[in-house]
């Protein structure tokens, strides 16, 4: 199991976590012209590496906030985690 | 090549089982090919079975990191089916059923395969409703499809919980009685034999490192076993596409995931049909051996680890014990995990690419297995003819771009998330 510790409230098991994805995609700026392959990077296109894998969780059994753990694709470990809004070096 | 038969097998038990042919050989990789598949599971062992075989292109090598049949082919839960609604799903998955009814034979290779039927069952009329289309699509698509009522269904599975005071009362079900199941590693040995015996190198232990690209074009591939040339090179790699798909600098609607399945003890035989439930995900049939076969949801998270987490197991199972409820008194065998490469429409691509030479086969997500001769058959006709067929036509890798997708489950992208 995995045990993912929320920024918000601490150590807590994967079981009260529901998954989000790659937190690495960004939506297309509004107001600008977007072209097709940018709606096609964003809605369907991923990189899925092996290895370091920023990405989004949502802390739903616990305190329904979305944050974004740095985990390993291969080993399952988890280096980092994040609040959602948390500049990242 | 040596023919397996009874008379073969008579011989050699009188001569101790000492002078059978090698199956395979295990060549050393030439400096060039016509076509080199990437990946020697299921899927590329069919595909260079089908090249000698349709096409007469036998210069052929398949490049297998591990061990063939060591991936995904051989940890499915080998269920065949084509109930689909949708007419791109379902004429490629019941040219599949043909092609998987021959089978043992054109591979003179037992896959025991066994059209035992698959039912999913139903919990709400709504369902019912839903199943009554699906069937009606299915038969104008010339697939057998029976939609049953609850007592038909407790007729056919009277060990599952058909008491009143259930959450997810049976309904009824749709049922395919010529799906079935087959013995996976058999179906990856028999279709390498036969590669083999008609030229197609087997080349295992084998890491892919990249690619040469010229001027659009592909002029062949670099490995932890040297570089080789080759005119043609088809991706076949199922949970590892996205690690290839980097070293050519393209982005791919896959993400790849773990899927687990598992095995409780063998016990006598009780169930003899493949069942899912129809209110979660899950799936169970009995294996020749006894064991009861089960699957379901995949753990949910992008991974690369080819093995699961308990969380999930428990999910998955908790729907199990919900369905039927004796398994609960049953021991865990085994468990295991694989990794899917989970396409966003929950639909697979078999298509050219950009990249003049280069074809892509991927995104088979839950249903690998079933579909490997279909795939095989239209990957090689891609690659021989370098067009599409009809069959394959709608497995594009732009519908993603052009809106043309194949969401069989109507669930928008990203099937799996839950």
């Amino acid at each position: 199991m995995l045990h993912i510790k929320c920024p918000h409230c601490g150590m807590r098991s994967q079981n009260e976590f529901s998954y989000g994805g790659d937190a690495t995609v960004k939506r297309p700026e509004l107001n600008k012209e977007v072209t097709d392959q940018e709606w096609d990077n964003f809605v369907y296109n991923r990189v899925s590496p092996r290895g370091k894998h920023l990405e989004l969780w949502q802390h739903l059994s616990g305190c329904r906030q979305w944050i974004k753990v740095e985990r390993d694709t291969a080993t399952h470990e988890i280096f980092r985690t994040y609040k959602a809004n948390e500049e990242i070096a | 090549m040596q023919k397996y038969s009874i008379f073969s097998l008579v011989k050699n038990a009188l001569t101790g089982h000492q002078n059978w042919d090698l199956a395979w050989k295990d060549p050393n990789p030439k400096e060039e090919y016509d076509v080199v598949i990437i990946g020697g599971g299921g899927h590329g062992l069919a595909t260079a079975y089908y090249l000698a075989k349709e096409h007469q292109i036998t210069k052929v090598a398949i490049i297998e990191k591990g061990w063939i049949g060591g991936g995904n082919v051989g940890r499915n839960t080998t269920i065949i089916r084509s109930n689909y609604m949708h007419d791109e799903n379902g004429l490629f998955s019941e040219f599949g059923m043909d092609l998987w009814r021959k089978m043992s034979q054109d591979l003179n290779y037992n896959v025991m395969f066994s059209p035992r039927g698959i039912i999913n069952l139903a919990h709400s009329d709504a369902q019912m409703n839903a199943y009554a289309r699906r069937g009606n699509s299915m038969r104008l698509n010339g697939i057998d499809a029976v939609l049953l009522n609850r007592e038909e269904v407790k007729e056919l599975i009277p060990m599952a919980d058909f008491s009143d005071n259930v959450r997810f009362p049976i309904f009824g079900g749709l049922m395919q009685p010529s799906a079935g199941t087959a013995r996976h590693d058999a179906v990856a040995w028999g279709y390498a034999r036969q590669a083999d015996s008609m030229g197609v190198d087997i080349i295992q232990n084998c890491e892919v490192t990249g690619f040469d690209v010229s001027a659009g074009k592909i002029k062949g591939i670099r490995t932890s076993r040297g570089n080789i040339k080759a005119k043609k090179v088809g991706l076949c790699v199922a949970g590892s596409t996205n690690i290839l798909a980097e070293k050519l600098n393209m982005t791919l609607p896959i993400e790849t995931h773990l899927l687990q399945a598992c095995v409780s003890e063998p016990v006598k035989p009780v169930l003899d049909k493949v069942v899912t439930f129809g209110a979660g995900h899950f799936y169970i049939s009995q294996s020749d051996k006894g064991e009861m076969v089960m699957g379901g949801d995949l753990d949910g998270y992008n991974s690369y680890a080819q093995r699961g987490n308990l969380p999930t197991l428990q999910h998955v199972l908790t729907e199990g014990i919900a369905m039927m409820p004796f398994l609960s008194k049953l021991k865990m065998l085994r468990t295991w995990g694989g990794i899917m490469d989970m396409s966003m429409d929950g639909s697979p691509i078999i298509d050219k690419t950009h990249i003049d030479g280069l074809y892509l086969n991927c995104g088979w997500c839950y249903g690998g297995f079933k579909a490997t001769p279909a795939s095989g058959w239209t990957f090689a006709h891609t690659i021989a003819q370098d067009r599409v067929h009809e069959l394959n036509a709608g497995y594009s890798l732009n519908r993603f771009s052009t809106g043309h997708l194949i969401d069989e489950k109507g669930l928008g992208t990203k099937t799996w998330i839950s």
